[in-house]
């Protein structure tokens, strides 16, 4: 059913616009008068401030591939985090590991290991689907580039990103 | 010497000042076009509870010159199909007007004896009136030659604007005239500083006031019947004087030539670079003559209550020039702050409030002005 809106009957003052008009200067100059003397809560002025401080431990950055303490690349180019992806930002190439390699038994390492931040929707899921706890999302928000190749992260700048990590998985060590 | 004899021949002497005071004041007025937009940004941003440029220099302080170079360096380009000649010369139209207004408004009062207006006009006023008015023919050129509908709509809401409140612009300034009985702008302000300001009486020469304090410069303080009586159709001129004024320069809330939401650019869309700077300028630089008039004409130009001029010495000259640019800063202020609360009027709104309510206004304010002079004579 329709609804009337009753008009609101004006009066000759409020008809003349004047205390209207009056009334929004006096909001504005109000406004302005705050922010003269600093009272007034602005956004953050962000190249020179930042937010790193505030930011929670749970923040998704960019994903990055972590070493352990003995120095080994824990990526095992399973590729299941290529696979969950779901913008496809993950391209992996697999090599073998050479016998005489002190991890020999680990077998597969990544030859190639890119990752594409202009695809990477900082979903978390390759974190979360890793069972080598090789890759992690870290706290980097400011990825940035001239070109496109420039964004495509290869795996010197994962490892540069991620550093080393200590603990968590100890099934390659060898036995004590 | 001879060669200073030679500067000094009055002729020489008028010429040579006229023309360093023309340099001045244009250097000056172009510095503070550029410092208004600067500022327009700023108040917008502080009234928004933002904080506005400041990336460029303290506070953007450097903003202008920032903004100046770009305009510069991009490509200025013509539409295809518009009338080139109008296209061209539509942009100084709309900047020539605004700054030859500057010529006859007294900027103080004098310094070193050379009184402190580029050309003192007997005809002060109507030249300001004649000339700022030609202002909306850059407009409607530009709506015209861009072979466009905005800017076409731009230039024709222009013009009907322009009918609708010069009448109103022209009458309310009468009554300063019959009170001064003066169409020269330093007279005006002559009659302003002997008798207090049009919309601040609080002074006078001589005896018989309703209320007097004399101060120890012989100056008197106070309220007398005919001025009280005359500050009541001032400030109604004050006040249709000011709200034209805001149409005349084309600002919110009349700023329908432009009304970025409705007509893209309005009758600047076809322009870029220096040509579309220049539309831009103009519209600040009409805004400073603008308040430079209003201040002439109502708050007593380059005067402040019992403050000596130039001729009391050079020190005193210059306090009036800055008192004048002062008050022209102050009402720019207010323009500013009127743009950044009103919303714009509609089309109709406009012209009713034109033809309807202030042609009235100012043409009743016209006999109450003549009836009050006649009391107070007889
Ligand atoms: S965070 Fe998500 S989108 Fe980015 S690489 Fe990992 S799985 Fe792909
Ligand atoms: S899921 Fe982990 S181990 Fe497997 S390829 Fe990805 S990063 Fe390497």
């Amino acid at each position: 059913m329709a609804t009337i809106v009753q008009r609101p009957k004006l009066n000759l003052l409020e008809r003349s616009y004047f205390p209207a008009i009056l009334g929004g200067l006096w909001i504005t100059i109000k406004h302005f008068i705050k922010m003269l003397f600093g009272q007034t809560k602005v956004t953050m002025q962000y190249p020179e401030q930042k937010w790193d401080s505030a930011m929670p431990e749970w923040y998704r950055g960019a994903p990055t591939l972590v070493k352990d303490e003995h120095n080994r690349e824990r990526c095992v180019a399973c590729q299941l985090c290529e696979f969950i992806c779901p913008p496809r930002a993950i391209t992996i190439k697999p090599g073998e590991l050479p016998g005489d390699n002190r991890w020999s038994k680990v077998e597969k390492y990544p030859e190639k290991f890119d990752i594409d931040m202009i695809r990477c929707i900082y979903c978390g899921l390759c974190e979360e689907v890793c069972p080598e706890q090789a890759i992690f999302l870290r706290k980097d928000y400011s990825i940035t580039g001239l070109t496109r190749s420039e964004m495509v992260h290869d795996k010197e700048k994962l490892y540069e990103l991620g550093g080393v990590m200590h603990g968590l998985v100890h099934k390659w060590n060898e036995k004590k | 010497m001879p060669s200073l004899d030679l500067f000094l021949q009055p002729e020489i002497f008028l010429v040579w000042t006229a023309a360093l005071k023309t340099f001045v004041i244009l250097g000056v007025v172009l510095t503070m076009v550029a410092y208004s937009v600067w500022a327009e940004r700023k108040v917008s941003a502080f009234i928004q509870d933002r904080i506005g440029p400041n990336r460029v220099g303290w506070a953007g302080l450097i903003q202008p010159v920032a903004d100046g170079v770009k305009l510069l360096l991009k490509e200025n380009f013509v539409p295809g199909g518009v009338n080139k000649f109008f296209f061209s010369i539509a942009p100084s139209l709309a900047m020539i007007p605004a700054i030859l207004v500057l010529a006859v408004l007294p900027f103080g009062s004098s310094l070193f004896g050379v009184p402190m207006v580029i050309a003192n006009l007997d005809i002060g006023v109507l030249w300001v009136f004649a000339v700022s008015s030609l202002g909306v023919y850059g407009i409607v050129l530009a709506g015209w030659a861009s072979n466009s509908k905005y800017p076409f709509l731009g230039g024709i809401r222009s013009s009907s604007q322009m009918i609708s409140y010069e009448l109103s612009l022209g009458l309310s300034v009468v009554p300063v005239f019959m009170i001064t009985g003066t169409l020269n702008l330093g007279e005006i302000v002559q009659y302003q500083v002997d008798h207090g300001w049009m919309v601040f009486p609080a002074w006078f020469q001589s005896g018989g006031g309703l209320l007097e304090i004399t101060t120890d410069n012989g100056g008197m303080f106070g309220l007398d019947l005919g001025q009280s009586l005359l500050w009541i159709p001032m400030m109604i001129s004050f006040v249709i004087f000011m709200i034209a004024m805001f149409a005349e320069t084309n600002r919110v809330p009349f700023d329908l030539p432009e009304a970025e939401q409705e007509l893209v650019g309005g009758y600047h869309t076809e322009y870029s670079s220096m040509r579309f700077a220049l539309f831009f300028l103009g519209e600040y630089a009409a805004m400073i003559a603008g308040a430079g008039v209003i201040v002439t004409l109502f708050l007593g130009g380059w005067s402040l209550p019992f403050v000596p001029d130039g001729s009391q010495g050079w020190f005193w000259g210059l306090v009036n020039i800055g008192t004048f640019f002062a008050k022209v800063a102050a009402i720019i202020f207010f323009f500013l702050w009127v743009r950044w609360t009103l919303p714009r009027f509609r089309f109709d709104q406009l012209m009713k409030l034109g033809w309807y309510v202030f042609f009235e206004v100012a043409l009743l304010n016209i006999f109450l002005t003549a009836g009050i002079l006649a009391y107070l004579q007889s």
